[in-house]
């Protein structure tokens, strides 16, 4: 395969394309999916065949807002459609080329124009299965680009001056890491990408997964190419099983082009990807528990160094990135790093996407430049809280991130900024919640997650999430003490710089940032025994004596018995 | 050195034949033994000891080790499902938007709690860490298919139709 050939693949595209007066995009993302778009796509393909329109209606990734779905695109006209049945395709292909149907049309202009995509560009508009398309929309040119015309270490010169750093939540410089893992001495090396996309409430790495699959691969390979591995791994949730069959056909088609395998782009570059399989384990997102998952033994994490850059997978050279960095690789190295460099702020980069979910009007997948208020976000994007209620908290980077209240709204989304203010990044979860929502139990949801998620190897984890979830329990049912909030601060440090990775170090975030900004909720439950949101159940409010007496002499009456 | 013979298949069973594929594929390699594991759940619905015993002694991984891993990733199952299961994700988003309150009366409703099953085998209740579609929150599988905006009476409908087939 040569750039020509891509150039000719491409053309052809786009020749078949021309030759269609219009084109129906149907989203066929795990979120449209479960309201049966792919019934409503059968559905428009027949009825264009009845109705002799000269139309094509494709399969395609997510177009990220979820909340309207199932959504539907029409080119060139770019109608999206939303809430669509297959009761509606009738209605649909007959507008083609007449007034588009006015009460389906999704008219969510500020929830688009905000956005910048860049890993998101093809989502929504190729077959996520046929590499073609992602050929017709520059594919795989990054690739044989670098091939031919970089040496690995220009490649990895241009990652470094995009400023691009590790999107699974970290925020690693990735250029820093490419050049560690290239200098790092051994005949073989491997790169792995990291879509064990633990944390609840987020959805990018699966959505970019089921969408635009072969970005992935070809930044895994552009990746092999700058390091010098020959050999990838994707480890995937197996609860993602409509990205796993979507990756699975996507690396036949690329072998197919001669993409992967020996020899790419008639260069003496061989590299292939394998698939594995995660199986549910929150701690194999942290790099040494996953290499251990590859290596088929339970995912616990090694204490680093060694870091898998020396002496990863199998105790060779190992690179690890997540999918949403792997996707940004082929347009840095397409337009440059400087171009990647001008988008975001200071210190962070580029774009981030978010997984928008909990109270909020909007719903979906949104990608934005760094450096985005976070107002803006929530408000403008996200549509706001609906249903009257009023914004209390939106949480990011998930049970390792923290809970930020209305004020905090208008810093900057970046790395340095969130984590200034006592939370992270993370990989992009993005959770609103309102008044209905109680910060003291939430903070225990996140600890009653790590708790059961800790592997159990080291002990400030293990015992650590363990205890601070008993006395949360105990504020939440309000028998709380002042004593219970002391210990759990204590405890909260104590984890936090003890424990072995990742999972411990960040478990105490979520108790941190609501205590930091929500302590009056803890104040309220201990001292008042009452809970704000209404959520916990307050057992015992304030009894009378008489009540009480009855409760002892119960008591007293069943221990002589 | 001659590699040691696989030992037998343990039935006649066309579904070993799949798990000795996955294994033949990778070589009998140790690191298969997760990839193997994922075949066994997926053919036979989850890991009985005759299975593990197997795996292990194909991939000439100790028994412990083999059980170790079993036990510890959640999506492995040491009990044999119900003939219908009914996954309630609890991920943050869907937690948010109250999945406890479904838990807790999907529990009342089957007489079991979560991660059970029915005394008659009829169905399962499990619960599941995010499946990533949080943008339909609260989500619900039901035998696997996703539904979105769950609600409680719905989520009884369904678990009603299923007790009575």
């Amino acid at each position: 395969m040569t750039i020509e050939e891509l150039d000719q693949i491409a053309e052809q595209v786009r020749t078949e394309s021309a030759k269609r007066d219009y084109e129906i995009n149907v989203c066929m993302g795990t979120g449209c999916l479960s309201q049966h778009s792919d019934r409503l796509k059968d559905k428009l393909t027949a009825e264009v065949a009845a109705q002799g329109k000269n139309a094509f209606v494709r399969r395609t990734g997510c177009m990220g807002l979820c909340a309207a779905g199932p959504l539907a695109l029409v080119d060139p006209d770019e109608i999206l459609y939303q809430h669509l049945s297959s009761d509606n395709a009738k209605a649909v292909v007959a507008s083609l080329g007449n007034e588009p149907i006015a009460e389906l049309q999704c008219n969510l202009r500020e929830h688009f124009d905000q956005q910048v995509h860049v890993v998101l560009e093809n989502s929504g508009h190729i077959d996520p299965e046929k590499i073609d398309d992602y050929i017709a929309h520059d594919g795989y040119r990054a690739l044989l680009t670098a091939l031919n015309d970089m040496t690995p270490n220009g490649v990895i010169r241009q990652i470094t001056e995009s400023g691009l750093r590790g999107r699974g939540g970290g925020g690693y410089p990735t250029g820093l890491k490419w050049g560690t893992v290239a200098k790092a001495a051994g005949d073989v090396k491997y790169v792995i990408c990291n879509g064990d996309e633990g944390d609840p409430g987020a959805f990018m790495d699966r959505s970019v997964l089921e969408s635009d699959p072969q970005r992935v691969i070809e930044g895994m390979a552009i990746a092999a190419y700058a390091v010098g591995a020959s050999k990838g791994f994707v480890y995937v949730r197996a609860e993602y099983p409509l990205a796993v069959s979507r990756l699975t056909a996507c690396l036949r088609e690329a072998r197919r082009r001669g993409l992967l395998g020996n020899n790419i782009g008639n260069t003496s570059f061989n590299f292939d990807v394998e698939i594995r399989l995660g199986a549910g384990a929150f701690v194999c997102g942290e790099e040494t528990a996953l290499i251990a998952s590859i290596e088929g033994r339970r995912g616990t994490p090694k204490p680093r160094p060694p870091y898998p850059a020396v002496s990863g997978l199998w105790g060779k050279p190992t690179l690890i990135n997540n999918v949403e960095t792997y996707a940004n690789i082929a347009p840095i190295i397409r337009n440059g790093g400087r171009w990647f460099a001008a988008m975001g702020s200071e210190r962070s980069k580029g774009t981030k996407v978010f997984a928008l979910t909990g109270k909020i009007a909007n719903t979906g997948l949104v990608e934005v430049p760094m450096g985005i208020k976070l107002r803006e976000i929530i408000e403008v994007i996200g549509g706001g809280v609906p249903d009257g209620h009023t914004f209390k908290a939106v949480q990011t980077g998930g049970p390792s991130g923290g809970c930020l209240p209305a004020e905090m709204l208008d810093i900057g989304v970046s790395y340095d900024a969130l984590l200034s203010v006592g939370s992270i990044m993370g990989s992009g979860g993005m959770i609103v919640m309102d008044d209905t929502s109680c910060m003291v139990n939430v903070a225990r949801f996140f600890i009653e997650f790590c708790m059961t998620e800790s592997c159990g190897k080291c002990i400030p984890c293990r015992a650590g999430t363990a205890q601070m979830h008993t006395l949360l329990t105990r504020i939440c049912s309000g028998t709380g003490t002042m004593d219970d909030l002391e210990l759990l601060e204590d405890l909260c440090s104590t984890v936090k710089e003890a424990s072995l990775c990742g999972l411990g170090q960040t478990a105490p975030n979520p108790v941190l940032s609501t205590l930091r900004y929500f302590r009056n909720e803890y104040l309220e439950h201990i001292h008042d025994k009452h809970c704000r949101a209404g959520v916990c159940k307050i057992e015992t409010p304030v009894l009378e004596a008489g009540v009480i007496e009855a409760a002892v002499t119960k008591t007293a009456g069943e221990v002589t018995a | 050195m001659r590699a040691p013979t696989p030992p037998p298949l343990p039935s006649d069973d066309k579904r070993w034949k799949i798990v000795n594929g996955t294994m033949r594929k990778n070589g009998f390699a140790r690191h298969a033994l997760i990839e193997t594991l994922h075949t066994v759940q997926s053919s036979f619905g989850y890991l009985d000891k005759d299975a593990i015993r197997f795996v292990a002694k194909s991939l000439r991984v100790p028994l412990s080790q083999a059980y170790g891993v079993v036990t510890f990733y959640h999506y492995f199952s040491l009990k044999p499902p119900g003939k219908h299961t009914m996954t309630i994700c609890t991920g943050t988003a869907c937690y948010i938007k109250g999945t406890d309150k479904l838990v807790a009366a999907a529990e009342k409703r089957l007489g079991i709690e979560q991660g059970q099953t029915t005394k008659d085998g009829q169905i399962s209740l499990m619960t599941a860490r995010c499946v990533g579609a949080c943008g339909r929150a609260p989500v619900i599988l039901n035998d696997g298919e996703l539904f979105g905006q769950a609600s409680e009476e719905k989520m009884l409908e369904q678990l009603e139709r299923w007790a009575v087939e």
